[in-house]
């Protein structure tokens, strides 16, 4: 940031150029610490929906409750769907590293199956609850539950869409810089979503069953 | 096919024009005059090419920062047309008289107003200030997101335009600027008009966040060489906090009003009466995005003062650090306030005085930058030029205001005032002695900057004069109705004594009206007299920061070398160790390209806004489609940028040699 | 009386002085909650101008006196610092805040709404064996209904107490959110639907007082007012007798049918009010709920 040239007879007449670079200036890349302020932005987002699960997710409004609701099996069965996918990314960077592309595209392949694993079992355990009269418009508590956990599942599915458009594009271009930078952006964002749903699992299924 | 229509048409029908409203109907055909007058003067001139080209897709945060002005002062227009409105109303609608206004209308001209000053005039100025104004002070070439930035304007254009829209197509909302349920749900508002106000601010919210987002990776990123945090100028500093605050509460805006969406569209139950739903919540979470955002506006026109100040003065800023560390308390204790917004909501006395006290402490930083203006002023020599005269007007004026929000801020004292007309005149007194005047000055301060010459001087003190008169014959008559037992957003009253406030108040707009005739006067004459006032140096005021070391208005690269920083008052500080010009030896320089991508995603978002509004559901979901396509075509663009060759650079920084004639 | 006792008399009653002419009735109340609230914007006020006349009489002298053209002044281009000063910037408002947030603790907690009264005024206590009078109000569109439950019965935009005796309001609303206010007796209180709200207060003076909504809720907000009557313990029994006297009941029928909207309605008197009824709309029951 601080590489001051020295004086040069054609560049400056008088002052030695102690106001200016003569050289062209390289701001550091910004595009990494601009997206963790938009995943924080975001995280905020997800902390309101918790809050809202937090005061209302107890009024049941005479209707079926999470313990009465929750299939803890097959949300298990989804967290590591989920859990599985953050690693097999974690893998798909590590190939980037390393330069492989196609090893890269492979991870990222087995990634969005699991993703579009853990979706698919979400839609089913939706479309269960509202078959049984349990949707989100039955109470206060199953209008916050749906809509953090669905909210959760939209972000997941972009990140699906995403994962897809990247894949395209680092076939077509390779492993170039951008498209590096756009792979570490949604890695933060794939890792957060994994996060959020930590906290899912832990607030809404498990403290819901034992409530 | 009738499926197809009602999926095409929703429930737009005819009905939904006022064809029996004659005032909207008369507004309409002047909007429409004065519309096609405009398109007809553009392609009399054949600027169409130049205005797509140069402007609608151009990515110049400079250019932006004037559009984002410009916005603001259009929809300037707008909202006080209906602050005039509500105050005739309330003059002539006393015992039989019911006025012209019914309560139908009334209710969204009080709404519409509030809407439009925050979102659409206040938020607006202060962006577009903070997006011309910053990346000139800490010497970059552009912000971090040129791109994104483009975007971010035009979300909060389309977002003005369906508000605007709603004023001829359907209606607006009926429940006051913040929209509380269970009045703002489907039970009590089943028509359009909160479902324009839901819309309208998300988009214009997914705008104001990424900006946000771009200012801080711009300031924490992009500062040239030397330039620490503690030089940066001051308003670069309350450019930053202003920043955070808005990354850190519009996403809880985003998420309420989802939330409430949710209730109106889909039949879920957070803020309905029945089945578990609880108003409270919206109200509290609704609060949180909303004390900080009186920050977000009020934070930036404290950067707009200590730049003029200092400046005005010829003296540093007294107490720089100070400053700073006052900026960085607000910008945290902002969130700790909210509930002073509804201390009669019944918290109980230990929560309401814990939230009293944390908004007393407030003032406490907020008066220190006070008393650091004052003594800044304290032995300078004070140029009476007009941004000064905006912050002699505000140092009075906003002391008071804070004076009557500290009172507030007593729980039992507001169980007396809260929701009163004492309460509306403290905080116009705030934003108009505070934000208003802040942009007057900043506007005034760095136009020649913007656009070569300086605006006439005598019509802006008329303006500043009428203005100041103005807001005292408006709003100090609604501390004394507060303090009579008068609440808000009422259009009908029956007791005859109450008459003569509401008199010497309208009396006031029209001074205010007159103030704002005299800015766009002052514009006009402006740009006929612009050679007289003509700014050749770059420097018409003796600046003291970096922005005045460019050109007016500077070249598209801002600067043909990186600056490298010394001191604080970085452009005063190189005039006093004679700095030199640098006439050769430029380089190619990197610059983003222009883009018509902002506009058509904002565009296509906008149009499946509208869709959602009127229940028109094919349309939003091709509108939302195409966004989603449009989004990932432009991601397949890697060609971005260019190179400024070093030629052009020669010759743009060769006009400005010659235009200085010699000297610095 | 010492004279800085006058001259402190003399300050609080300035402003009231000044604004008697408009009856300031924040300022000049009738109810014992009013008045402190009253008192208490007074003395914040008074507090805080110790701050703010110095700050806006600086500003102008110093506007006037560092002009460009009075080059008699001194002019120090480069003073910026002063750590004095800067002591005395941040300790002068940190001074007023903490009286003010002393004062503010303090008077929450003595006018909190919820707080059942023990003093009639300053100088007397309730005297012993008065009992607290109830009076239910609900919030409607767009009229306000008030239910004597131990009076049993109810009356449409007018409500009526006796001079002297604490009164404990419980309030509700049927659909949207309003603010229940009666300037001159006490401070005001949300009116919501599906919870209940409570407010303490007496009213000192005999009179009528103006009464209404301080929170907007729809087309026919400005016409949602009611009248508060203060009467002497025989006028009071007597207006009872007068509600007893003009026959209807207040049962779940006659109330659904009252709830629908309506604007700017007369003084109504029922003199019976079904069991059980308050609750029922408290709890937003009164069509039978699920289970």
């Amino acid at each position: 940031m601080s590489e001051v040239m020295l004086a040069e007879a054609e560049v400056v007449t008088g002052t030695a150029p102690r106001f200016h670079l003569a050289t062209e200036h390289h701001p550091e890349n910004g595009t990494l610490f601009g997206f963790w302020l938009y995943l924080m932005s975001d995280c905020l987002v997800f902390a309101c929906l918790f809050a809202a699960y937090a005061v209302l997710g107890r009024n049941y409004a005479g209707g079926p409750t999470g313990a009465e609701l929750f299939d803890l099996p097959l949300v298990a069965v989804n967290t590591s769907l989920l859990l599985l996918s953050s690693i097999t990314y974690g893998f798909a960077m590590l190939g980037m590293q390393r330069g492989a592309l196609r090893v890269t595209l492979f991870w990222l392949a087995v990634t969005g199956l699991l993703g579009a694993g853990f979706i698919g079992i979400e839609l089913h355990e939706f479309a269960h609850l509202i078959a049984e009269g349990a949707g989100p418009q039955r109470s206060a508590f199953l209008s916050s539950f749906f809509t953090l956990v669905g909210t959760h599942g939209l972000h997941v599915t972009f990140g699906i869409v995403w994962l897809v458009v990247l894949m395209v594009q680092a076939a077509r271009h390779g492993l170039i810089p951008e498209n590096r930078r756009r792979l570490m952006c949604l890695s933060l964002f794939w890792h957060f979503l994994d996060v959020v749903w930590i906290g899912v699992f832990t607030f809404v299924y498990l403290m819901g069953v034992l409530a | 096919m009738s499926e197809l229509t009602k999926n095409l048409l929703g429930r737009l029908s005819w009905d939904a024009i006022p064809f029996h409203e004659p005032i909207l109907l008369w507004t309409f055909v002047a909007v429409a005059l004065g519309g096609v007058a405009v398109l007809a003067a553009i392609t009399y001139f054949r600027v169409w090419g130049v205005l797509w080209r140069d402007w609608i897709t151009s990515i110049d945060h400079k250019k932006i920062g004037i559009m984002y002005i410009i916005l603001g002062l259009v929809m300037l227009l707008r909202g006080f047309s209906d602050a005039i409105m509500m105050r005739a109303q309330q003059v002539l609608s006393f015992g039989d008289s019911a006025g012209f206004l019914p309560p139908h209308h009334y209710d969204q001209v009080f709404t519409a107003h509030g809407v439009i000053m925050i979102f659409f005039v206040a938020m607006p100025l202060v962006t577009g200030l903070m997006n011309f104004v910053v990346p000139l002070q800490i010497g970059a070439r552009d912000v971090a997101f040129p791109f994104l930035n483009n975007f971010s304007f035009w979300m909060t254009t389309f977002g003005a335009g369906l508000v605007m829209m709603s004023l001829f197509v359907g209606e607006f909302a009926r429940t006051g600027w913040l929209a509380y349920p269970p009045l703002s749900g489907l039970a009590f508002s089943p028509d359009v008009g909160v479902d324009y106000y839901i819309w309208s601010l998300q988009i214009a919210g997914v705008g104001t966040l990424l900006s946000g987002i771009n200012l801080i990776a711009t300031i924490v990123k992009m500062r040239a060489p030397g330039m620490s945090l503690m030089k940066m100028p001051v308003f670069t500093w309350t450019a930053l906090c202003t920043n955070i605050l808005i990354v850190a509460a519009f996403p809880v805006l985003t998420a309420v009003l989802a939330l409430l969406s949710l209730d109106r569209y889909t039949g879920t139950n957070f803020f309905t009466n029945d089945l578990g739903g609880n108003a409270m919540m919206y109200v509290n979470l609704i609060w949180i995005w909303g004390h900080p955002e009186v920050y977000i506006l009020i934070l930036p026109a404290f950067g707009v003062f200590s730049e003029v100040v200092s400046t005005f003065c010829s003296k540093r800023l007294f107490g720089y650090a100070s400053m700073v560390y006052a900026t960085v308390v607000i910008t945290i204790l902002s969130y700790l306030v909210w509930l002073h917004h509804f201390f009669t909501m019944g918290s109980g006395a230990s929560v309401n005085s814990f939230f009293g006290i944390t908004t007393m402490i407030i003032s406490i930083p907020t008066g220190a930058k006070i008393f650091n203006w004052l003594f800044t002023m304290y032995r300078g020599r004070i140029r009476y030029e007009v941004p000064m005269l905006w912050t002699i007007g505000f140092m009075v004026t906003f002391v008071i205001g804070g004076m009557t929000g500290v009172l507030l801020a007593v729980p039992p004292a507001d169980f007396a005032l809260h929701n009163s007309l004492f309460l509306v005149a403290h905080f116009h007194n705030v934003i108009i002695g505070g934000v208003l005047f802040g942009m007057m000055a900043g506007i005034t301060y760095w136009f020649p900057k913007a656009f070569g010459y300086k605006l006439d001087p005598f019509w802006g003190k008329c303006s500043f004069w009428f203005w100041l008169v103005g807001f005292y014959f408006a709003f100090m008559p609604l501390y004394v109705l507060g303090l009579m037992g008068v609440t808000r957003r009422l259009s009908h009253f029956d007791d005859p004594s109450l008459r003569i406030w509401f008199q010497i108040a309208a009396f006031g707009a029209l001074l205010i009206f007159l103030g704002i005739l005299s800015f766009i006067v002052q514009l006009v004459v402006s740009f006929w007299k612009r050679s007289s006032l003509r700014d050749t140096t770059g420097d018409p005021w003796d600046g003291r920061t970096l922005e005045w070391s460019t050109s007016s208005p500077p070249p598209a690269y801002n600067f043909a070398f990186t600056p490298v920083i010394h001191d604080n008052d970085t452009w005063a500080d190189m005039k006093k160790s004679g700095y030199v010009r640098p006439v050769k030896g430029f380089i190619p320089i990197h610059m983003p390209k222009n883009t018509g991508a902002g506009f058509i995603i904002a565009g296509l978002s906008a149009l499946c806004a509208f869709g959602l509004i009127w229940h028109m559901w094919l349309v939003s979901a091709v509108a939302f489609a195409s966004m989603l396509i449009a989004v990932v075509v432009h991601t397949f663009n890697y060609k971005r940028d260019f190179h400024i060759p070093a030629d052009e650079v020669l010759r743009v920084e060769g006009m400005r040699t010659r235009m200085l004639g010699g000297h610095v | 009386m010492s004279t800085f006792k006058i001259i402190r008399r003399a300050l609080l009653i300035l402003p009231v002085g000044l604004l008697v002419g408009c009856n300031t009735v924040l300022l000049k109340p009738s109810g014992v909650v009013a008045a402190q609230q009253g008192h208490l914007i007074v003395v914040s006020t008074m507090l805080m101008l110790l701050i703010v006349v110095p700050v806006i009489a600086l500003t102008i002298l110093f506007a006037w006196r560092y002009r460009q053209s009075n080059t008699a002044a001194t002019y120090t281009p480069d003073w910026d610092h002063s750590t004095q000063l800067e002591l005395v910037i941040w300790a002068a408002p940190l001074l007023i805040i903490i009286a003010l947030g002393a004062l503010t603790w303090i008077s929450s907690h003595t006018l909190d709404p919820y707080r059942p009264l023990h003093r009639l005024d300053a100088a007397r206590p309730v005297p012993a064996g008065v009992k607290p009078l109830t009076i239910e109000v609900v919030a409607l569109d767009w009229k306000w209904l008030f239910i004597y439950p131990e009076q049993g019965i109810a009356v449409v935009n007018e409500v009526a107490a006796p001079v002297d005796v604490p009164i404990n309001f419980k309030i509700t609303a049927s659909s949207v959110m309003n603010s229940f206010f009666v300037p001159a007796l006490a401070g005001q209180i949300y009116a919501m639907p599906g919870m209940q709200t409570q407010l303490n207060a007496i009213i000192n003076v005999q009179g009528d007082y103006d009464g209404f909504s301080a929170n907007y809720s729809g087309a026919g907000f400005s016409g949602m007012r009611f009248k508060f009557r203060g009467l002497s313990s025989g006028d009071f029994q007597q207006w009872v007798e007068s509600a007893r006297a003009a026959g209807g009941n207040l049962d779940s029928e006659n109330y659904l049918q009252l709830e629908k909207p309506s604007e700017r309605e007369p003084v109504r008197r029922y003199s019976g009010v079904a069991a059980g009824l308050y609750d029922q709309i408290v709890s937003q029951c009164v069509r039978p709920c699920p289970n």
